[in-house]
C-alpha cells in the first residue's frame, strides 16, 4: 500500500472516528494487524488491506455505516464469511470492509409455511440444522456450506450439488431486505409467491454486492425427502459417462444430484476421503435420487439399467446411510483433496452445454500439456457446471501467471461452446476480463446503467463484476497483438 | 414457420426512440385485458417467431418471442417434456414473449416454480434500440446481473423480448386428481399439513366447498400419496385443471371485477364480500367482488401480500401501489433501460 499523504491521514482519522461514533466499542478495526484477516476472500491470490473493517451488530448500525460512507463518498465492500472464490470480497484500499458476520441470528422459523427468516451472517448449513426438527431443510448446498453465509449466497446466487432438481439460491428465496447505499431499507418479495412491480428479488440475487447490502433473508424450506439413494458408476471413458448423463435425463428422471469426476480428481478424493472410489476409472458418476419410498427404488432400477447400457464398468448402490455419506464425502472434499497434490490450485467455474463435455475436456487436456500444469476436473454433470482445478506452485516464478492464463483460456472455451464464464462462483475480481469475452459493449453499458439506478456514485463494491468499456477495449487491443495478456507481472486491478 | 425479424424490429424501435414516439408491443393480444391500458403505436412482434433450438437432453428450449405457445408445448410434448410452470394461454394465439412479459404461471407454480424460475436467457431490444443478450442456455450462469428474469412480469416496459431460453422438465409419468368436500379453513389446514411432507402434490384448488388436489410422479408415488391424502379420484381431472388455468371454470364467468390476491398461504379467509377460489396451496386467491380497491388492497397487504385487478374495472390502477422507495427505484430502472419512455408506457403503472 502507498503511504497516505498527511492530509489524507487526517481525513482518514476523522472518518474512522465518525465510524466509531456509530458503532459499538471494538466494532471498527483500523490497525494493520487487525485488518490482515480481511485482506482477501477464498481467492487468496488477490490481497489488499482496506482503510477500515467494521463489524456492525444491528441493521441500524449497517444503515449508519452506509449513510456515513455515502456522505463521505467512501467505497464499501460487503463481506460474509469470506469463502467466495472470485475475489468478490476483496477490499478497496480507500474503502470500508463491511462485515455482516455479527448479524447471525435466525429470527423466525415458520414450519407451516416452510420459511426461515434469518440475518445475513447465518451460515448456510446452520439453517438446515435449525429446521431439521421440523423435518425441513434448505436445499442449496454449496460445498462451503459449513462456513459460507446466506447473505453471501444471495450475493453470489450460490448453487451446490442439488441445483438441477432444487434450483439455485434465486429459486429458494421468499423475501429480502436490503440496505441501499444511502442507508434506506427496501423489502423485495413478500409473504406471497410474488410481489408487484419488477422482480427486484431476482435482480439483487447474484448482484455481487454492487446494488445493495443484504440485511435480512427469508428462505424457502423443503420437506426432508422420505427416501434417498445414491449410485456410483465407473467408466473407462469420460465420453461414456457424459452420454449416460444425457440418457438419464432423456428417461425423464431428474436426479437430486448428478456429479462427475475425472481420473485425477478420483484418485485425489480417494486418497483423502477413502470413499471407496475405483481409482483406475477414467470417470465416475455419482447419481442421487430422492423422493417417496414408492418412487425412488423404481427410478433407481431404471438408472442402473441406463448406466449398464451406457457401458459402466462397475455400478455400486450405497446400501447404508454411512456408505451414501462416504460416497458424497469423496465428492465434497474433492477441492481440499486436490489441494494436497500441489502447493496451490486454482479452481475454475464455467458452465457448458452438457453434450459438449467430451470436446471441452479434450481441449482442457491439450491446454494442460501446453501450459505444463496438471488439471483435475470435477463436474456438476446434471447442470453442466465444470470445475477444473489447475495445479501449480505459486513459489515457482511465473506459475501463477501461467495458471491464470490457462484458466482464462478455459473460460473463453466455455463461452465458445455456448456456455458461460461463471456458473456459481461469480465474476468478482477474478473474471472481470472474461466478462469482455462474454458480453458486448451494449450489454456492459446496460449493466452499468442498472448499477447507476441503485448506486449512482458507484460506491458499492466498485471495480468488481462488470468491467468498464475502457478496460475491455484495452484488453481487446492486447489480445490482438499477442493472443495473451501483455505484462502479466503488472498489477491490472 | 420460422422468421427472424430482429433487424426490422430494431429499426422500428430506433426510429421510435429518435422520434420520442411511444410503442405498444403487440403479440396475439391474448392478454390485452391484463395490466393498465398503456398507449403508443403498435409494434407487432408475432411474425418474429420459430423455435431456434430445442435440446431435450439439455432440458432447454430457445424460441423467438412471437412463437405461439402452442407450437412450443407441442414440440415439448413430443419428447414427453413440458413447461413446468404450466402457463395459461388466455387466447389461442398466446405467444412466448407475452407469456414471459405478463409472467403467466398456472396451477403447478406453487410446487415447481413460476415462469421466471425457468428463464435461462433472453435477447431483447432496449429503449435505445440496442439488441442485447443476457444469460444463455445453461442452467447455472451468474455472469452479470440477472436481466433475463427481470423481464418476467415487466410487461414490456424494459425491453422488447426477441427470444427466450427456458429450462424444461420431463412430463411426470402419472397424474391423478382427488377431490374432497371440506370447509375453507379446514382446506387451508390440510394443504399446509401436506406441504410439510414430501408428497408429489402438483396442484391444488379450493372452490365451492371442494378441495381439489393433483398428484404427479410415478404411478407408485401417486398411489402412496393418494392413500395418505384421501378423497375421491376423478377421471375428469385433466379438464378441471385446464379450465382452471385458462379461467374457463364456471367460477370465472364474468360478473363482478376479478381480483387476484397473492398472500401468505396460511392467511385466514379474508373478510371481503364476494366469491372466492383458492389456488397454490392458499397463496393465490381469486375474488369476484365490488368492494373498493382500497379495501381489497388493505386486506391483501395485512395478509402479507398484494392485490391485482385482474379483469374488469378501471384499467388505470391495476397493480398494488409500491412503497416510495421501491417506486423511485422502479423509475430509475425504467430510465436505465428506456430513457425516452417509449416502451409500453403506462402498461405496468401509470407514469412508468
Amino acid at each position: 500500500m502507498r503511504s497516505p499523504s498527511p492530509v489524507a491521514s487526517i481525513d482518514n482519522a476523522a472518518f474512522i472516528a465518525a465510524l466509531q461514533a456509530c458503532l459499538p466499542l471494538g466494532a471498527v478495526l483500523s490497525q494493520t494487524e487487525d485488518l490482515r484477516p480481511y485482506e482477501c476472500d477464498g481467492l487468496s491470490v488477490y490481497r489488499r488491506l482496506p482503510l477500515a473493517v467494521v463489524l456492525p451488530e444491528t441493521v441500524a448500525q449497517v444503515q449508519a455505516v452506509l449513510r456515513l460512507c455515502h456522505q463521505q463518498q467512501v467505497p464499501v465492500v460487503a463481506r460474509g464469511a469470506g469463502t467466495g472464490l472470485s475475489g468478490g470480497a476483496l477490499p478497496q484500499a480507500d474503502g470500508v470492509l463491511l462485515s455482516l458476520a455479527k448479524l447471525q441470528r435466525i429470527l423466525a422459523i415458520d414450519p407451516v409455511r416452510r420459511l426461515a427468516r434469518v440475518q445475513p451472517g447465518v451460515r448456510n448449513l446452520a439453517i438446515s440444522q435449525a429446521v431439521a426438527q421440523y423435518g425441513l431443510y434448505y436445499a442449496p448446498d454449496p460445498s462451503s456450506q459449513i462456513a459460507c453465509t446466506i447473505g453471501g449466497n444471495v450475493a453470489e446466487n450460490s448453487g451446490g450439488v442439488h441445483c438441477l432438481k432444487y434450483g439455485l439460491t434465486v429459486h429458494n428465496l421468499q423475501q429480502l431486505t436490503i440496505a441501499t447505499i444511502d442507508g434506506e431499507l427496501l423489502t423485495l418479495g413478500g409473504d406471497g409467491l410474488d410481489a408487484p412491480g419488477y422482480d427486484l428479488l431476482a435482480l439483487l440475487t447474484g448482484s455481487e454486492g454492487l446494488l445493495g447490502v443484504v440485511v435480512e433473508v427469508t428462505v424457502k424450506l423443503l420437506p426432508l425427502p422420505a427416501c434417498v439413494q445414491v449410485v456410483l458408476a465407473a467408466f473407462d471413458e469420460v465420453a461414456k459417462a457424459g452420454a449416460a448423463v444425457g440418457q438419464i435425463i432423456a428417461a425423464g428422471i431428474i436426479p437430486a444430484g448428478l456429479e462427475m469426476m475425472d481420473k485425477l480428481a478420483i484418485q485425489a478424493a480417494e486418497a483423502f476421503a477413502h470413499a471407496g472410489y475405483p481409482v483406475d476409472a477414467a470417470a465416475i458418476l455419482l447419481c442421487e435420487l430422492d423422493g417417496s419410498q414408492a418412487e425412488v427404488p423404481e427410478q433407481m432400477q431404471q438408472v442402473q439399467q441406463i448406466l449398464t447400457d451406457s457401458g459402466a464398468t462397475s455400478i455400486r448402490c450405497a446400501e447404508t446411510d454411512a456408505e451414501r455419506l462416504a460416497f458424497w464425502k469423496g465428492r465434497k472434499s474433492a477441492f481440499p483433496a486436490v489441494g494436497r497434490l500441489a502447493p496451490d490450485y486454482y479452481c475454475m467455474d464455467g458452465t457448458i452445454p452438457r453434450h459438449r463435455l467430451p470436446t471441452v475436456l479434450q481441449r482442457i487436456s491439450d491446454l494442460s500439456k501446453t501450459y505444463g500444469l496438471a488439471v483435475a476436473n470435477v463436474f456438476h454433470a446434471g447442470d453442466g457446471n465444470l470445475h477444473p482445478l489447475i495445479l501449480f506452485d505459486a513459489n515457482q516464478p511465473g506459475e501463477l501467471q501461467r495458471a491464470e492464463a490457462f484458466g482464462g483460456e478455459i473460460l473463453t472455451l466455455c463461452v465458445e461452446v455456448g456456455g458461460t464464464i461463471t456458473g456459481e462462483h461469480g465474476v468478482g475480481m477474478e473474471k472481470i476480463d472474461q466478462m469482455c469475452v462474454q458480453f458486448q459493449a451494449a450489454e456492459l453499458s446496460q449493466f452499468h446503467a442498472i448499477k447507476a439506478a441503485f448506486d449512482p456514485d458507484g460506491l458499492l463494491n466498485p471495480g468488481k463484476a462488470v468491467p468498464t468499456l475502457h478496460r475491455c477495449a484495452e484488453l481487446g487491443a492486447m489480445h490482438v497483438h499477442q493472443g495473451r495478456l501483455a505484462f502479466p507481472e503488472l498489477e491490472r486491478f | 414457420m420460422s422468421q427472424d425479424l430482429t433487424a426490422s424490429l430494431q429499426a422500428q424501435v430506433q426510429q421510435a426512440a429518435a422520434d420520442r414516439r411511444p410503442l405498444r408491443i403487440v403479440g396475439s393480444d391474448s392478454k390485452a385485458f391484463y395490466g393498465c391500458a398503456g398507449h403508443g403505436d403498435p409494434l407487432a412482434v408475432t411474425d418474429h417467431r420459430g423455435i431456434i433450438h430445442y435440446a431435450p437432453t439439455e432440458l432447454v428450449i430457445t424460441a423467438r418471442a412471437g412463437t405461439p405457445l402452442r407450437e412450443i408445448e407441442t414440440a415439448l410434448a413430443a419428447e414427453q417434456q413440458m413447461l413446468a410452470f404450466e402457463p395459461p394461454y388466455f387466447g389461442p394465439g398466446a405467444t412466448l414473449g407475452g407469456t414471459i412479459a405478463a409472467h403467466c404461471s398456472g396451477p403447478r407454480r406453487a410446487y415447481v416454480g413460476a415462469a421466471r424460475d425457468f428463464v435461462l436467457g433472453t435477447q431483447l431490444i432496449n429503449g435505445q434500440g440496442e439488441v442485447l443478450h443476457f444469460g444463455g442456455e445453461v442452467m447455472k450462469n451468474v455472469a452479470g446481473y440477472d436481466v433475463s428474469r427481470l423481464m418476467a412480469g415487466a410487461l414490456g416496459t424494459l425491453g422488447v423480448l426477441l427470444s427466450v431460453s427456458l429450462k424444461v422438465l420431463p412430463h411426470p409419468p402419472a397424474e391423478i386428481t382427488l377431490v374432497q368436500t371440506v370447509s375453507d379453513t379446514a382446506a387451508l389446514d390440510q394443504l399446509h399439513r401436506w406441504s410439510a411432507l414430501p408428497l408429489p402434490v402438483s396442484a391444488s384448488c379450493y372452490v365451492d366447498n371442494q378441495l381439489w388436489i393433483r398428484l404427479s410422479g410415478t404411478a407408485g408415488a401417486c398411489a402412496a400419496a393418494q392413500a395418505l391424502i384421501g378423497g375421491e379420484q376423478v377421471e375428469t381431472g385433466q379438464a378441471f385443471w385446464h379450465n382452471l388455468k385458462e379461467q374457463q371454470h364456471p367460477f370465472f364467468e364474468p360478473t363482478l371485477p376479478l381480483w387476484r390476491l397473492s398472500l401468505a398461504s396460511n392467511a385466514p379467509p379474508l373478510p371481503l364480500p364476494g366469491r372466492w377460489l383458492y389456488e397454490w396451496g392458499g397463496a393465490l386467491r381469486w375474488l369476484h367482488s365490488n368492494a373498493s380497491a382500497d379495501e381489497i388492497r388493505t386486506h391483501a397487504q395485512r395478509a402479507g401480500g398484494h392485490a391485482t385487478l385482474f379483469r374488469g374495472g378501471p384499467r388505470d390502477a391495476v397493480f398494488q401501489p409500491l412503497s416510495p422507495g421501491l417506486w423511485a427505484l422502479h423509475r430509475r430502472l425504467k430510465q436505465a433501460f428506456d430513457p425516452h419512455g417509449i416502451l409500453n408506457p403506462g402498461r405496468l403503472y401509470p407514469n412508468l
